[in-house]
């Protein structure tokens, strides 16, 4: 069956340039753990044995076509029944599935087993981000799709996606691991239900709203590792990209200390006072990466699903009320609660940002002390 | 046996023909009349849904987003998957038991025929209620025909519309259902017990009592749904105490049933084909019956197979896991049994066999993906991929859909009186065949390879496969134009039918004229 496809394929294949030719990948990855082997081997035992099924199943089909026509003067028997017959293709499938349930029995009861993990990482999925905690590091931190692929996937954009790195599978901030740890993943989400999936890591978990998941992994080999949602999340599903990085225990313990730094730094910024451009700078910034999927660049929104923020009530209104939707979002619509996902400073960047742009020109400054005062 | 008194009045048509012009098919009450109805509402709404699997196929022939935005192309899946199972397959094949299962058991019509009146005139509402959300503030719905929440509580104007017209739909099969047991348990002639019923009556009896189960279940989540968005409960929403995975447990314990409820009549369709081109009986008649039956019984025990990664307990897993395995035991039998019935006969290739053939090897095909399916540790990397959406097509389209093509043309010259063109029939049959693997075989591989299903965009490395597919679905599309000429065609005129119609072919339809009168069997038929 692979082969015919893959000749009926070559037609259009002569057809384009060539894009992507390198990459005609067929199976499921073997993986980087233990257990993604496991599971490959389970999906090729479970393969061969349709294909043997499927060769004798069909192979008496054809025998039959060929051989047991009209036109060829074959005169049709009469036997209609027989219990032997149908006890033997209800007992001989019945033993074929105990020996295949077996061996994915065993495999499950592993995979489910997330104890005495090494560390912890807590994923939560958003409309359409990715959010990472270290509870043990104190890292947190949001990843979502990379701006050259946003660009690029626009409708109309004109941009050839073949000439983004990693179209779609690109992220701002990845996930990053030790190899050789049992890391235990906690999945939830924010708004709706998720799904977190990395086929070399052989990980596909729900994140649900309101509930915990987990699911582990022990990495035998340093390396990239990229999936995305899983899920049907809303209009930007397909947006939400997954980039694990694995690394040796020394570069994962270099890569914590930055993080704790860069932290640190955030924090400091929200507690200075910020200049009118800095903060348009830094608002564009956060817009583009956090609002424009909604919102649009343009600030036009979608007629009748995001509302626009040019000449809107809010935007070139009350300042609090703009504080406060932002830091406290709408429930019951896709407007999240920022307050949650963004620093002081970046929340007081992005409303200077809205209230300054797309032509509003309400020519005020909100400063990150005045976040801060709103939280409270 | 009694017969209705409803049956022996006159003034619903009276015994001299049909009424005349168009308020015929509003009023009818005649079973070969509703059927027709229908199955032409089936193969309008087999076109409105592929011309939206047109969109969804265009927009994903090259990485990039070309012709739709992401939101409208989550409208367009969800809308695809509504209308082509609850407007074109469903209604297909309650189409075909109004016109057959009266024929077939020997009955005048069917057991309620003002019931039968209603549940196809609310059919065409449901389906204007449904499609018309296209046009409101916010679009149609986006969230998938499986409407989980929280994500379907954030459709727009569309939500209630699609809830309502859900009821609608429920409420149709629920009583076409209840029409179907009704005649089969009280108007078969005289000498036809349950154990001489053919098989298509015998799968369509067991369907209708999972769509009795079933589509109250369906009623029910909705209706949750609509308390939760509008009236302030909390069954699906954490936040309120709820749990929005409930809703899938529910979902799924109709939806199972449902996929059956899909193909159940389709193997009751190849085992009256089959038999007839190999001018052999059936093969295992009795394990036919046993196995439909228990395929039923098991549909209700696997649902959670649908749910392997929204984390479940181990040992939910392994029971689910196994049930599930299980079913392909009984589905196996059929397969054999078909085989066994070909085996030794004496075959012609006329267009109903060839599709008949064509089900059972594709359909088996997406049987052996739906057992990988089934194994849960592998399952964590099929599941919402392109491998899960390569399984269910192959038992829908080619499993389902030929069944029902297959069913067209078996049952065309004894509806019409008219033979259709058999060279045309067969050229539809190969092109059929060739494009619907072109779509689909490639998207097991996309699956594979990590490209999740209900994505308008997707990263380069699964640009091959995706052009093949969409280049086989425009393929596979265009080639049912040329199913609906040769239907035109075939009521329009054509060759003269015999009452036969085929020669291997058993059973009272063929005791018929083709056309059959107006009302069959006036006086009941006797079976020894
Ligand atoms: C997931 C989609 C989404 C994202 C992302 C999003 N919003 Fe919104 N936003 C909405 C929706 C929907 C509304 C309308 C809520 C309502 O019904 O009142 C809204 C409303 C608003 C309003 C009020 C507009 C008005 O006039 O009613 C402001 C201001 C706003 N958002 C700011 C932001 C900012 C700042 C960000 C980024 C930090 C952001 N939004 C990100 C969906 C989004
Ligand atoms: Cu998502």
């Amino acid at each position: 069956m692979e082969r015919r496809t893959i000749v009926a394929g070559s037609l259009p294949m002569l057809l384009t340039p060539l894009t992507a030719l390198a990459d005609w990948e067929l199976n499921m990855p073997r993986g980087v753990t233990d257990l993604s082997a496991e599971i490959y081997g389970l999906h090729m035992l479970t393969l061969w044995i349709c294909v043997g099924i499927g060769i004798i199943v069909f192979g008496a089909m054809a025998y039959s076509i060929s051989h047991h026509r009209k036109d060829k003067g074959h005169k049709a028997a009469t036997f209609h029944e027989s219990t032997t017959a149908e006890i033997i293709w209800t007992i001989i499938p019945a033993i074929i599935l105990v020996s295949l349930a077996i061996p994915a029995a065993q495999a499950l009861i592993k995979i489910e087993d997330a104890s005495n993990a090494d560390l912890t990482i807590k994923v939560t999925g958003y409309q359409w981000k990715w959010e990472y905690e270290y509870p043990e590091e104190g890292i947190r931190f949001f990843s979502s799709l990379d701006s050259k692929s946003r660009e690029a996937s626009t409708l109309g954009s004109g941009i050839d996606p073949a000439s983004i790195d990693h179209y779609l599978r690109e992220v701002d901030n990845p996930v990053v691991i030790p190899v050789g740890r049992k890391v235990r993943f906690l999945f939830t989400a924010n708004d709706v239900i998720h799904a977190w999936w990395v086929p070399d890591l052989a990980i596909k978990k729900d994140a649900i709203p309101g509930f915990v998941n987990d699911m582990w992994a022990k990495v035998n080999q340093p390396g990239v590792y990229r999936g995305q949602c899983a899920e049907l999340c809303g209009k930007d599903h397909g947006f939400m990209p997954i980039k694990v990085i694995a690394l040796e225990d020394a570069d994962y313990q270099q890569w914590v200390a930055e993080q704790k730094q860069q932290a640190a730094a955030a924090s400091a910024a929200s507690d200075r006072e910020w200049s009118r451009d800095e903060l348009l700078t830094q608002g564009q910034k956060v817009f583009t990466a956090s609002c424009a999927a909604c919102h649009q660049a343009t600030g036009l929104g979608i007629p009748g699903v995001f509302p626009a923020l040019k000449g809107s009530k809010i935007a070139t209104g009350d300042l609090n009320a703009h504080i406060g939707i932002v830091l406290h979002g709408k429930t019951g619509t896709t407007m999240q609660a920022f307050g949650k996902q963004l620093s002081d400073a970046d929340i007081a960047a992005v409303i200077t940002y809205e209230r300054n742009a797309f032509g509003n020109n309400m020519g005020d400054i909100v400063q990150p002390a005045a976040v801060k005062a709103a939280r409270q | 046996m009694t017969v209705p008194a409803d049956l022996t009045h006159e003034d619903y048509g009276g015994h001299h023909g049909p009424r005349k012009g168009l308020l015929r098919w509003v009023t009818t009450t005649n079973h070969k009349d509703i059927g027709t109805l229908y199955l032409w509402f089936s193969l309008i709404m087999l076109f409105v849904g592929g011309a939206m699997a047109m969109i969804i196929r265009a927009e994903l022939f090259q990485p990039g987003l070309q012709l739709v935005n992401p939101d409208f192309f989550n409208q367009m899946t969800t809308m695809h998957a509504l209308v082509m199972i609850f407007g074109a397959v469903m209604p297909a094949f309650v189409g075909l038991a109004n016109w057959m299962i009266p024929l077939m058991i020997g009955a005048p019509d069917m057991a309620l025929p003002r019931l039968n009146n209603w549940s196809f005139w609310i059919l065409p509402f449901a389906g204007t209620l449904l499609l018309s959300s296209l046009f409101v503030e916010g679009g149609a719905p986006a969230g998938g025909w499986t409407m989980y929440p929280p994500l379907v509580l954030q459709t727009g104007a569309a939500f209630p519309m699609l809830i309502f017209s859900v009821h609608l739909l429920g409420i149709s099969s629920i009583m076409g259902s209840i029409n179907i047991i009704a005649t089969i348990m009280n108007l078969r002639a005289p000498g036809m017990g349950y154990m001489k019923m053919p098989l298509f009556v015998w799968t369509w009896f067991i369907t209708a009592f999972l769509l009795i189960a079933t589509m109250p279940v369906l009623a029910g989540a909705v209706t949750m749904l609509l308390t939760d968005k509008y009236f302030g409960t909390s069954f699906f929403n954490a936040a309120g105490g709820g749990d929005p995975v409930m809703f899938q447990h529910i979902f799924w314990f109709f939806g199972h049933p449902e996929v059956y409820i899909l193909i159940l009549p389709a193997f009751g369709i190849a085992s009256q084909i089959i038999p007839t081109f190999a001018r052999k009986p059936l093969f295992g008649y009795k394990s036919m019956v046993y196995a439909t039956a228990s395929i039923a019984v098991l549909s209700f025990i696997v649902w959670s197979h649908h749910m392997f990664t929204v984390g479940l307990p181990v040992g939910a897993e392994l029971f689910f896991m196994v049930s599930t395995m299980l079913i392909a035991i009984p589905t196996g039998v059929k397969v054999f049994n078909w085989v066994a019935t070909m085996w030794r006969g004496s075959m012609t290739f006329e267009t109903p066999m060839l599709f008949a053939i064509g089900f059972i090897v594709l359909f088996t095909i997406g049987g052996f993906s739906g057992l990988m399916l089934a194994i849960a540790p592998a399952d964590f990397q099929y599941q919402d991929s392109y491998f899960v959406v390569a399984h269910f097509h192959y038992v829908l389209v080619p499993g389902a859909v030929f069944s029902i093509m297959a069913a067209s043309y078996y049952w065309l010259p004894k509806w019409t009186g008219h033979m259709y063109d058999e060279k045309l029939g067969k050229l539809h049959f190969w092109l059929s065949a060739i494009f619907v693997n072109l779509v689909f075989f490639p998207q097991h591989f996309l699956g594979l390879a990590g490209m999740p299903r209900r994505i308008p965009d997707y990263a380069v490395q699964f640009a091959d496969f995706n052009m093949i597919s969409s280049i086989g679905a425009m393929g596979f599309g265009l080639s049912q134009l040329l199913f609906a000429y040769i239907v035109i065609k075939t009521v329009r005129g054509g060759a003269k039918a015999s009452d036969e119609v085929w020669e291997g072919a058993q059973g009272l339809e063929w005791t018929l004229s083709s056309p059959p009168p107006y009302h069959s069997f006036s006086v009941q038929p006797v079976i020894r």
